[in-house]
């Protein structure tokens, strides 16, 4: 669900464990709970922002709530949207004019009406941060080859704020390509360019031979089991929280399942026609080397920042910044002194550890500092 | 949560020039929170695991928002919910017990690439012939340069809903593209930043429709029953009066 539901909705958990074991049970209903056995926890540890704090630290706190066994929903995977107050103040027809599409997605989903019951809300899987490095002008290590958008690594940081992705498409789009690539293009005469050079050769034959490989496993497990097999793995470990020693035996059983995954996948067919299982092959085999890299990423980088937050970079009563009431307890650390730098992995081949690149990232008008949103 | 025990009838064909046939698949314990897509993947998967070919069909999003999933469902195009995509179609929609029919997108011009999997490439030339305005980039507008009226936003707004699917093609009886092009048109026409363009547009979009092969509008309006978006018939009155005006216009210069 889009983020700007947040902008009218309160986002709350019951404030008791029973009380929540018994609304998963379905006993108690969202509406039968009194007020002063809600915890609106947004507005209550972050009273300046609300329910509009940013991406990152609500995931968390959602992630908090139910971890705490306070989450909602048949699988405790869930915290209440709730849009009773703002119906009350702004009539429904206002709130149906804002969000009206968002909130029949959200009924055809569910099957519970949003207008009358608080929606329930989990964080999922949506952007990751990062993609392919690019340099100033958008053109990455492969001389020609501009990358725009959310696929590259340049503006969000380390996390995405709402509509990211439109504004990244709209900046480079409008503003950034059309002044840079002229400019590439200007210094480039076509040649004359033929399929006989070795390297094309070379990869032809590669492409073919991965297709082939794929085919020839005829394994026991089918493409969705190990994306499943992964995306679990990398949910548990590389997600919303992480520490060293997930980190650790996430890097040890990827390998792991990649290797199953090269001996034991099914991909049927035989390539002659279109062949939706082979593609999808393909890019869980990417993911497979992809979320190794992204541990590796979490793993080296010894802070919390934005969307990555290490369990062990957080701050603690021992903390001046704590002491004094500016943050809470638990909230992420960075630790500018070593990691005010951008990480750009250079890709050595499978299996092979990448190398890394780091990026300084120069702040001269503006120093980075410790936001409180409380 | 309950589960379903269900009959599928599914159209299987292997290639663009292959004879198509029904094959009939059973899919038993559905729980009925999944959607109709991922009821096809859980038989997809068992599919695979018994050796055979999974069912081909086109998705993307799941989430009712980018036009990619099709499918007609016990003979209407995103299944009898109504203002939905097969995306959003959910089980508990369906009794357990039932037979449900699956089959493409059919039209002429939608050819079948295979089994549930329709080229649609002819919306894309579509939009090529005029389905966009020419702006300078660059540099960026100054904010409210360009006022637009609210209803004109509202109104531009809701042809702009339109995801191209192509269910209004594949539920008329003359394979009309009609309700995806007006709307298409309609977008841009209704504002100011598609003035300058609009007769090349609308002559441009309507040849390469008819080029398509997608056929004319008789005004059966199912079209709009079907439309996931509930686009408005409306819009085709509206592109025929722009067309009218547009071959004029060409005709006098
Ligand atoms: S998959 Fe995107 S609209 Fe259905």
């Amino acid at each position: 669900m889009s983020e700007s539901l947040r902008n009218d909705g309160r986002v709350w958990a019951p404030k008791s464990k029973e009380t929540a074991a018994k609304l998963r049970r379905g006993e108690l209903k969202p509406a039968d709970i009194a007020e002063e056995d809600r915890d609106y926890y947004l507005e209550r540890k972050y009273p300046s922002f609300g329910n509009l704090a940013p991406r990152d630290i609500s995931s968390r706190s959602a992630k908090e709530a139910c971890d705490e066994g306070r989450g909602v929903a048949s699988t405790g995977l869930g915290v209440y949207l709730d849009f009773r107050d703002s119906i009350k103040r702004l009539g429904e027809s206002t709130i149906r004019a804002r969000y009206g599409n968002l909130f029949q997605m959200y009924e055809k989903i569910s099957g519970a009406n949003p207008y009358q019951t608080p929606m329930m809300i989990y964080p999922a899987v949506h952007y990751t941060m990062g993609g392919l490095w690019v340099d100033y002008n958008l053109m990455s290590n492969l001389p020609g080859l501009h990358v725009l958008g959310e696929a590259n690594f340049s503006d969000h940081g380390a996390n995405r704020l709402g509509a990211s992705a439109l504004m990244q498409g709209l900046a480079d789009g409008y503003f950034v390509i059309p002044a840079t690539l002229p400019v590439y293009l200007s210094t480039v005469s076509p040649g004359s360019i033929t399929t006989s050079h070795p390297e094309f050769a070379a990869a032809k034959a590669n492409a073919e031979g991965r297709l082939k490989t794929l085919f020839n496993i005829q394994g026991k497990r089918t493409v969705d089991s190990f994306h499943r097999q992964l995306g679990l793995l990398v949910w548990d470990k590389c997600g919303m929280a992480r520490n060293e020693k997930g980190l650790q035996e996430a890097l040890r059983e990827i390998p792991a399942i990649r290797a199953e995954f090269w001996e034991n996948v099914r991909v049927p067919g035989n390539g002659e026609n279109l062949n939706m299982e082979l593609e999808k092959a393909g890019r869980v085999a990417d993911f497979l080397e992809f979320g190794e890299l992204m541990c590796q990423d979490a793993l080296n980088r010894e802070e919390s920042c934005g969307g990555h937050f290490r369990e062990e970079h957080q701050y603690t009563d021992a903390d001046p910044e704590v002491a004094s009431g500016y943050i809470s307890a638990g909230e992420a650390k960075r630790h500018d002194d070593k990691f005010s730098h951008v990480s750009a992995w250079e890709y050595n081949g499978e299996g092979k550890p990448a190398t890394l690149h780091s990026e300084s990232l120069e702040f001269t008008d503006v120093k980075p500092s410790v936001r409180s949103y409380k | 949560m309950a589960t379903l025990n269900l009959t599928l009838k599914i159209w299987r064909q292997d290639g663009p020039h292959k004879a198509g046939r029904i094959e009939t698949y059973d899919a038993h314990g559905i729980p009925d929170d999944a959607s109709f897509l991922e009821m096809l993947d859980i038989v997809n998967e068992r599919i695979i695991e018994q050796g055979g070919e999974p069912v081909h069909f086109d998705h993307d999003c799941r989430e009712g928002i980018c036009g990619a999933c099709s499918l007609t469902i016990n003979g209407i195009p995103h299944g009898p919910e109504g203002a939905v995509t097969t995306c959003q179609l959910h089980m508990r929609k369906f009794n357990d017990g039932d037979t449900i029919w699956v089959e493409p997108f059919r039209a002429k011009a939608f050819p079948v690439l295979r089994d549930l999997v329709v080229d649609r490439t002819a919306f894309d030339r579509i939009i090529q012939a005029g389905g966009f305005i020419s702006v300078r980039t660059g540099s960026a507008q100054d904010a409210n340069n360009l006022p637009i009226a609210k209803d004109d936003a509202d109104a531009s707004f809701s042809a702009a809903a339109c995801i191209g699917c192509g269910a209004c093609v594949a539920a008329c009886k003359n394979a009309s593209a009609m309700l995806f092009v007006s709307a298409k048109a309609a977008h841009l026409n209704l504002l100011p930043q598609g003035q300058p363009e609009k007769t090349r547009r609308v002559l441009g979009m309507v040849q390469q429709m008819d080029a398509e092969g997608f056929g004319n509008c008789t005004n059966q309006y199912e079209c709009e029953a079907v439309c996931p978006k509930e686009i408005s018939a409306g819009f085709i009155s509206k592109l025929n009066r722009d067309y009218a005006l547009a071959a004029a216009k060409e005709t006098l210069t």
